[in-house]
């Protein structure tokens, strides 16, 4: 294998991660900040790609961006309200839009699963246009993505520290705090899940775009994808600041990539990649948890087994 | 200033465990008093204050906050004017945010989108610092750090730093050492003292019930049994506190830790 070869994977990995951190970005948010464990991640990521393609085919590539953004926020205010005014579990919440979205998406494909933007006008084909012969020429697709990745860390950095960030943060850390509080939990959550939601949005849409094609598919596992993702980056910069640890997160899904990559390479076959990230995401989660109940497990197994505990 | 007018409130009404946790329960503050309130076990204190607070609607009755109807309003409405301080010291502070953006979040100055300004961040260290426990040189750290004892005297420092209009102490210092808890509610004196909020506190302790504030109260089955202010509680004993209950109530106090605390 050439060194360009070897450059050019390691550059298509790099474009896939700065895509989809977005999303890790948006769990980053959701989970990690407003302890909500987001379902319908799946189905609005795979609705940014439709409308971001639908859009961008009906001849606006700029408008796109926010239109696929301002769906997943309507998307993230579905699922807001039914957790927290219409008596939902939060879980089945997210599941149900989940469910739901599938046909959503494929209404808005014009009911077709797959959508073909080989020759319609993008962002990303308006700056490779811009870009061409210049040295950044190859580059369009990851500066798309790096531009992205650091509007939103710019944005959730500088957000979290305002008064409704912060109210955003204790609803997660500690409800019954916000619940005696002035802080109406109802508006928090669903102001943090239309935000979340709408990068995640984002995400789907400049991914289809990138690869000028978007199916209905292409947002299935992405929750558990993402969340191994935000797992791996807070094994390194989790006990940090706010802005380190969703620098942490954009890391998180360089390294998923990178190893999901490498396991290629010794010819993992490329449908493995959703156990790996299913087994990443129990490892991370779990973990943590056998390691506390470690000592209690060998003492059980000293019992057990006929010798005294230590 | 609060006037709680024949407040009802009955959990899980006809089931067998239906339970009549406020009855017909009038009670009216006057600004600035300072009202201990001390009942056996279940005697409706916390219920009181969750009544007071919006944590559940009661049945009937009608509850006015300084001059406004707040029956029917929700819990974090009434937040806005309401300072609360529970027995368990977790309860107040968010753990994994720090003393600073704790303050930030009490305080409630500006719009949402605000930050807070270093004006206001120096104005939490000044006041932090008056609680004497080295605080204010840790604003960055996370709150999960800190004592039970500093993490309620944080709590008291922001219920109070939007000066409500009234205080709600539940037995907040009955989780924690005896030399903490004097200290809190040394602080707790004070910062009522200084600012001349209204206050109410429920304490298992029947001295400090005596020795604080200007009026005691007891409740018992969801009522309230025994209300002295003034003169009629100046020269009030403990024993004329457990003889008063056994009067009103016809049975014997049985709050163990109140009992023990005497």
């Amino acid at each position: 294998m050439s060194l360009t070869a070897i450059l050019g994977l390691g550059q298509t990995a790099l474009e896939l991660a700065l895509f989809n951190s977005l999303t890790v970005l948006a769990l980053f948010l959701s989970y990690t900040m407003l302890n909500v464990c987001d379902l319908s991640t799946d189905g609005c990521y795979a609705l940014g790609a439709a409308v971001g393609a639908v859009v961008a085919i009906a001849g606006h590539p700029w408008l796109s961006i926010p239109a696929a953004m301002g769906a997943g926020m309507l998307s993230g205010l579905v699922t807001a309200v039914l957790q927290t005014r219409m008596g939902v579990n939060s879980l089945l919440a997210g599941i149900i839009v989940n469910t739901g979205l599938y046909s959503v998406n494929i209404w808005i494909m014009g009911g077709s699963s797959l959508l073909n933007m080989n020759k319609t006008v993008t962002v990303f084909t308006l700056l490779k246009g811009a870009l061409k012969g210049t040295a950044f020429g190859p580059y369009f697709a990851l500066l798309i993505g790096a531009a992205a990745a650091a509007l939103v860390i710019l944005f959730l950095s500088r957000f979290l520290r305002t008064k409704l960030g912060l109210a955003i943060r204790a609803t997660g850390d500690n409800p019954d705090m916000v619940r005696s509080s002035s802080i109406n939990p109802v508006f928090t959550t669903t102001v943090g899940l239309c935000i979340s939601n709408s990068f995640t949005a984002l995400s789907g849409c400049l991914l289809a775009q990138s690869q000028k094609s978007t199916t209905v598919d292409i947002g299935s596992g992405m929750v558990t994808v993402a969340l191994a993702s935000l797992l791996i980056g807070n094994v390194f910069l989790g006990r940090r600041s706010v802005p380190v640890r969703a620098v942490g997160a954009v890391l998180g899904a360089f390294i998923f990539r990178l190893v999901y990559t490498i396991a290629l390479r010794f010819n993992l076959p490329a449908f493995m990649l959703k156990l790996i990230s299913s087994i990443i995401v129990v490892i991370a989660i779990s973990g943590p948890y056998l390691k506390r109940q470690f000592p209690t497990l060998r003492r059980q197994l000293a019992v057990r087994f006929g010798r005294v505990g230590d | 200033m609060l006037r709680i007018d024949h407040v009802s409130k009955t959990f899980n009404p006809g089931t067998p465990d239906a339970k009549a946790a406020l009855q017909d329960l009038t009670l009216h503050v006057n600004r600035g008093d300072f009202i201990s309130i001390i009942g056996a076990n279940g005697a409706g204190k916390s219920t009181l204050f969750n009544a007071i607070c919006g944590s559940f609607f009661v049945d009937s009755g009608t509850i006015f906050l300084d001059g406004q109807n707040v029956t029917m309003q929700p819990e974090h409405r009434r937040a806005k004017v309401i300072g609360r301080l529970f027995q368990d010291p977790m309860r107040g502070s968010a753990p994994n945010m720090s003393i600073e953006e704790n303050l930030v979040l009490a305080a409630g100055n500006g719009g949402w989108m605000s930050t807070a300004s270093r004006r206001e961040r120096q104005a939490f260290r000044d006041r932090l610092a008056l609680l004497d426990m080295g605080l204010e040189d840790r604003m960055k750290q996370p709150v999960g750090l800190l004592s039970g004892g500093q993490r309620q005297a944080l709590t008291l420092m922001m219920a109070t730093l939007s000066m409500p209009k009234l205080l709600l102490l539940d037995e907040h210092t009955a989780a924690l050492d005896p030399g903490t808890a004097e200290k809190v509610l040394h602080l707790t004196t004070q910062i009522v003292s200084e600012n001349r909020l209204t206050c109410l506190m429920i304490t298992h302790n029947m001295q400090s019930a005596l020795d604080l504030g200007n009026r005691t109260i007891m409740m018992d089955q969801g009522r309230i049994v025994f209300d002295a202010a003034g003169e009629d509680r100046a020269g009030l004993t403990v024993e004329d506190l457990l003889e008063k209950f056994r009067e009103a109530s016809g049975h014997k106090l049985d709050n163990d830790r109140m009992l023990l605390a005497n």
